[in-house]
């Protein structure tokens, strides 16, 4: 079971509930393959560093999971298939990116804060 | 004849200490470095949104390819530009 993390843009055209309805569409995908959802964050409309196809703005959305290693494979099926979906990325989480999220999550300031000066 | 190092000079001849770099991912002990917080990869960053060299960041080799690789996802999420001017 490793942890992964997968960022998603979804084009900004996309409504509410359909924006909604696609997250729960995955995180049910991730739960039916024997996963578990860690933690679900949508950053909702953020306007892109650079143009994708065409669009300014997109619908962010990071999903952390942790599911056995050959599910990737058929979620990245999926979201090719997907075509609301501009963009996406899996990251694997090595152990201190898990913490480092968990620390993040719990409030716990991090330490990014600290080295500001 | 005075020799060189028994020139007493009024004012001591001012150096200006500058100041040790450090990589500050050793010295605050921070392990993991976030692809998606875009304002502290910031400042890896020059103006024109090219990665800085270590010899200005500072940081050591291991933390250095860190940081790059966790800007070159930020760059492929569109959370950074690949080239901009005046990013800051």
């Amino acid at each position: 079971m490793n942890n992964y993390e997968l960022m998603v843009i979804f084009t900004p055209v996309l409504s509410e509930e359909d924006f909604k309805a696609a997250q729960k569409k995955y995180t049910a995908f991730v739960k039916e393959n024997g996963g578990k959802v860690v933690h679900e964050n949508p950053w909702g409309l953020k306007s892109l560093a650079y143009p994708i196809q065409k669009k300014t703005t997109g619908l962010y959305w990071v999903l952390e999971y942790s599911t056995p290693s050959d599910f990737n494979e058929k979620l990245q099926i999926q979201i090719l298939r997907d075509e609301t979906i501009l963009r996406f990325m899996i990251t694997k989480l090595d152990k201190y990116a898990v913490e480092y999220n968990n620390r993040k999550r719990s409030g716990v300031p991090s330490n990014n804060e600290k080295v500001e000066a | 004849m005075a020799k060189a190092n028994e020139i007493k000079y009024l004012t001591a001849i001012k150096t200006e200490k500058r100041a040790k770099k450090f990589c500050r991912f050793k010295k605050y002990g921070i392990k993991y470095i976030d692809y998606k917080d875009g304002e502290f990869l910031k400042k890896f960053l020059n103006e024109q949104g090219k990665l800085l060299p270590r010899r200005i960041t500072g940081n050591s080799l291991k933390y250095q390819r860190k940081v790059s690789d966790a800007i070159k996802k930020a760059r492929q999420m569109a959370l950074l530009p690949y080239v901009t001017d005046l990013l800051k």
